[in-house]
């Protein structure tokens, strides 16, 4: 019984939704530069990179918002690096991938600690408060899991409804969907593959770079190393769970988000007959168990990880 | 434009295209050597050659994806005048009108076929897509031309024939004013071949100049005005369709005489190989054999015809070994066969020339040499001390390309350099060096040129005189006339009885390819082609 008490409490649902939020912008990001044809393994490092520049211009002086989209530039440029490395040199998406993590981590650790040499406790920022909308932060049990929620969270939300309306309503959608199935083609119709490409892992870098800055202004109010701790791989196998489809990838990132507040609270009930260990596997363990019920048929983007030269066909 | 019919290809006023001088050089080697070609309204051209002859190179000059080194390429506008054409621009090319259906479609599999042809028509920042303008628009092409496709499945859903039409759809949507086909016949059935050509004679007669990039001389007799013949990268001739005759347009072709290939009457010996009442259930027919009587007795080549994808896989399969029957029995010289796998197959003289010979014939990044080994490794001929005796190796691959005439900087170089006509001599030279028992030959000359072809039938011939039994499985049906003793038809998994070469009319056989018509000495024994 005390399960059903968890899972009907407002507040459980108010901290899956609250973890959920970076993997949403996480696998939405994968998820846009995979529809390309891009497998983007920088994410962990673009997710750090986020993390830092977002917290750092804020601790600077810019405003929360300024952060967002320092953050945003941030994985923007890594993504461009990543982009160039696999798009027009066509190097192979793995490996350009790992390196951009490996870049992006060090490069994000090295300018926190050449910033703040010395300081024993990472410095606050003031972060996003919960937002109190009026009439609707005050409804029973959807205000505090939902309308409570920081501003960022409301952000990602609103992203997954236009992902989507771009991927399937727009042209530009369509030309994605294209490219990343056959690039010919969308060469065939006049229309640049490269650019396409370029564009889809720039803005989707952008999108995990938020992912990111979400844990260091909204979740957290600091920069910590090794704060990232594994998320952006999670968005890797989320955006396989969820088929590429960003409706999918919502309740994928909420389905994970929920698994990880349900464990905590678990280990509150039970913790003395199971080593805490155990419940901080149980969110990973689920996502391997529901990535093969539902992935094992994915329906990978025919031109995933295949490079395409311009010329060749 | 005028609204008169563009039956005639003379009038100058009408010219639609004119290349003039067109040159291009990949370093030392000439690709295309001055070549002149114009194009009017309403006219079919045939643009004939063997593969490497340039063909291909010039439509990419048309196409913008390579810039001529020297020569002109010059589109008529819409309002008339003559105008160059912005070298090295696909979109200028677009934008002139002309439309190009490549052998590989250019589709996206997971869209459907109008997000396919809609794909780049409109501006990229729209908020939202328009359809219902393009599915008007569409709909009055499919009516007018009778390219008839349901344009909301995905393309992954459609057949090839239908994929076809999706992508001249595309061309016309953006009012191409000529199209360009690259070997549009080489995955479609006679009967889809028909209907296509139809479709172009009726896109003809409305102004729509064509271009047919081809090798296969009866089918661009059939539907062509004027014929181009390309050669080494030059053009060698050209001439109305209506004055060519299929001997002399393949003797420009090639640039020789073609022997033309030719059954000596030979009695048939013993039973090679016994397939009864097999049956391979793995769920779809592609892969899938339903209760088949085959037999292959020495000295007679057997001709499997059918359209690819019907069963075809399953018996290559089974016949190399690879896989064995859920039920019925092999029987190989008279002995039932207990074990299914390769080498045993291959012990007992099976050789085969596979379906996909850059996939599963060779072995691109070994060498010539090492390809040709690559089967035997395990024979002590080839060793010594139980290493791989490179010199015997080597010297072996030099007879072969000698005798089989392997066009290849020699037996070092790297197999995937070779091109696919020479990969299949050297397949070839593999199969038959070893005097195999039968030879599983699955669609041995498909995308090969005149030469090539007539040098790949002539092979088969001479093992089926030296007693061999061949299993010849192809969707050719000049082929399978010409060189089968013995032809049975492949449909949907069913096999019918062989049937005498001599007793077979053409457009039955094509029919019966298409599962329309049941065999006529068909046996209660096996189905008929019938849909299971």
């Amino acid at each position: 019984m005390e399960i059903i008490d968890i899972l009907l409490a407002a507040s459980f649902w108010e901290a899956a939704i609250r973890i959920a939020t970076p993997l949403i912008f996480g696998v939405l990001g994968a998820l846009i530069c995979e529809r390309a044809g891009v497998l983007n393994l920088g994410i962990e490092g673009i997710f750090t990179a986020g993390a830092m520049a977002g917290w750092m211009a804020v601790w600077l002086g810019a405003g929360l918002w300024g952060g967002v989209l320092v953050a945003a530039l941030a994985g923007a440029f890594f993504g461009l690096i990543h982009a160039i490395l696999t798009v027009p040199l066509g190097l192979s998406q793995h490996v350009s991938g790992i390196g951009v993590t490996l870049l992006a981590t060090s490069l994000s650790y090295f300018t926190y600690r050449t910033a703040l040499p010395d300081v024993s406790s990472p410095p606050r920022i003031e972060p996003f408060r919960p937002l109190d909308i009026p009439f609707l932060s005050d409804l029973p049990f959807i205000g505090q899991a939902l309308f409570s929620q920081t501003a960022m969270t409301m952000l990602a939300l609103v992203l997954v409804f236009v992902t989507g309306w771009v991927l399937y309503r727009t042209p530009l959608g369509l030309a994605i969907r294209a490219v990343g199935d056959n690039p010919s083609s969308v060469e065939a119709q006049g229309l640049s593959v490269y650019g396409l490409r370029i564009g889809a892992v720039v803005v989707g870098s952008s999108l995990m770079a938020l992912g990111g800055a979400f844990l260091t202004m909204s979740a957290f109010d600091a920069f910590f190393f090794g704060m990232i701790n594994g998320r952006g791989w999670v968005c890797i196998a989320l955006t396989v769970f969820a088929s590429w489809r960003p409706g999918k990838a919502l309740i994928g990132a909420l389905l994970f988000g929920a698994f990880d507040a349900f464990q905590v609270r678990l280990q509150t009930e039970v913790g003395a007959f199971l080593p805490s260990q155990v419940f901080l596997m149980m969110p990973y363990i689920l996502s391997i168990i529901a990535l093969i019920v539902v992935a094992r048929k994915a329906d990978y983007p025919k031109a995933l990880l295949v490079p395409w030269f311009k010329g060749q066909r | 434009m005028s609204s008169a019919a563009h039956t005639s290809s003379e009038t100058l006023q009408d010219l639609l295209l004119s290349l003039a001088g067109v040159t291009k050089r990949f370093g030392a080697l000439v690709a295309n050597d001055a070549i002149d070609l114009t194009v009017h309204k309403g006219e079919i051209v045939a643009l004939l050659g063997e593969n490497g002859a340039g063909k291909t190179t010039l439509m990419n000059i048309l196409f913008g994806h390579y810039v001529a080194d020297e020569g002109t390429v010059t589109v008529a506008s819409r309002d008339g005048t003559l105008e160059q054409l912005e070298p090295g621009a696909p979109q200028a090319a677009l934008d002139a009108g002309i439309g190009m259906v490549h052998q590989h479609f250019t589709l996206a599999e997971n869209l459907t076929g109008l997000d396919n042809i809609v794909l780049g028509t409109e501006s990229i920042f729209r908020v939202r897509r328009d359809r219902s303008t393009a599915r008007a628009k569409l709909g009055e092409l499919m009516a007018g031309s009778g390219l008839n496709v349901d344009l909301d499945q995905p393309i992954h859903k459609l057949t090839v024939g239908e994929k076809q039409r999706v992508e001249i759809l595309k061309a016309l949507y953006r009012d191409a004013r000529l199209l360009v086909l690259d070997e549009p016949t080489a995955v479609l059935t006679p009967q889809e071949a028909d209907s296509l050509f139809a479709i172009l004679r009726k896109l003809a007669a409305t102004g729509l100049a064509v271009i047919i990039i081809a090798h296969k001389l009866a089918e661009v007799l059939a539907v062509s005005h004027r014929i181009a013949v390309l050669r080494g990268g030059a053009k060698v001739g050209e001439m109305k369709t209506s004055e060519a005759d299929h001997k002399s347009i393949a003797e420009l072709m090639v640039g020789r005489e073609v022997p033309a290939s030719r059954r000596t009457p030979r009695e048939a010996g013993k039973p090679v190989i016994t397939l009864a009442d097999v049956i391979i259930d793995r769920g779809d027919s592609r892969r899938s054999l339903h209760s088949v009587n085959v037999t292959a007795r020495e000295g007679e080549i057997l001709g499997i015809a059918g359209v690819s994808g019907n069963g075809q896989a399953a018996l290559a399969q089974l016949i190399a070994g690879l896989d064995k029957p859920d039920s019925g029995t092999v029987e190989i010289f008279g002995d039932k066969v207990t074990k299914f796998d390769a080498h045993t197959f291959a012990q007992n003289g099976i050789a085969r020339i596979p379906e996909d010979r850059h996939h599963d014939g060779m072995v691109g990044s070994m060498t010539v040499a090492e390809n040709i080994a690559i089967e035997d490794v395990r024979s002590a001929e080839y060793q010594k001390l139980g290493f791989l005796d490179f010199d015997v190796i080597r010297k072996r691959a030099e007879h072969a390309i000698a005798d089989y005439d392997v066009r290849c900087p020699g037996p070092d170089a790297p197999a995937r350099l070779l091109s696919g006509g020479n990969i299949q001599k050297l397949i070839l030279a593999r199969v038959l060096e070893k005097s195999p028992r039968l030879i599983l030959a699955n669609q041995p000359s498909r995308g090969l040129d005149v030469g090539a072809q007539s040098e790949v039938h002539r092979r088969l011939l001479e093992a089926r005189q030296n007693g061999a039994a061949v299993i010849l499985i192809s969707e050719d049906l000049d082929e399978l006339l010409t060189i089968s003793d013995q032809i049975a038809v492949i449909h949907a998994g069913h096999i019918t009885p062989a049937m005498p070469t001599e007793s077979i009319d053409r457009s039955e056989l094509g029919l019966m390819m298409a599962g329309q018509k049941a065999a006529p000495h068909a046996t209660t024994t096996t189905n008929p082609g019938e849909t299971a």
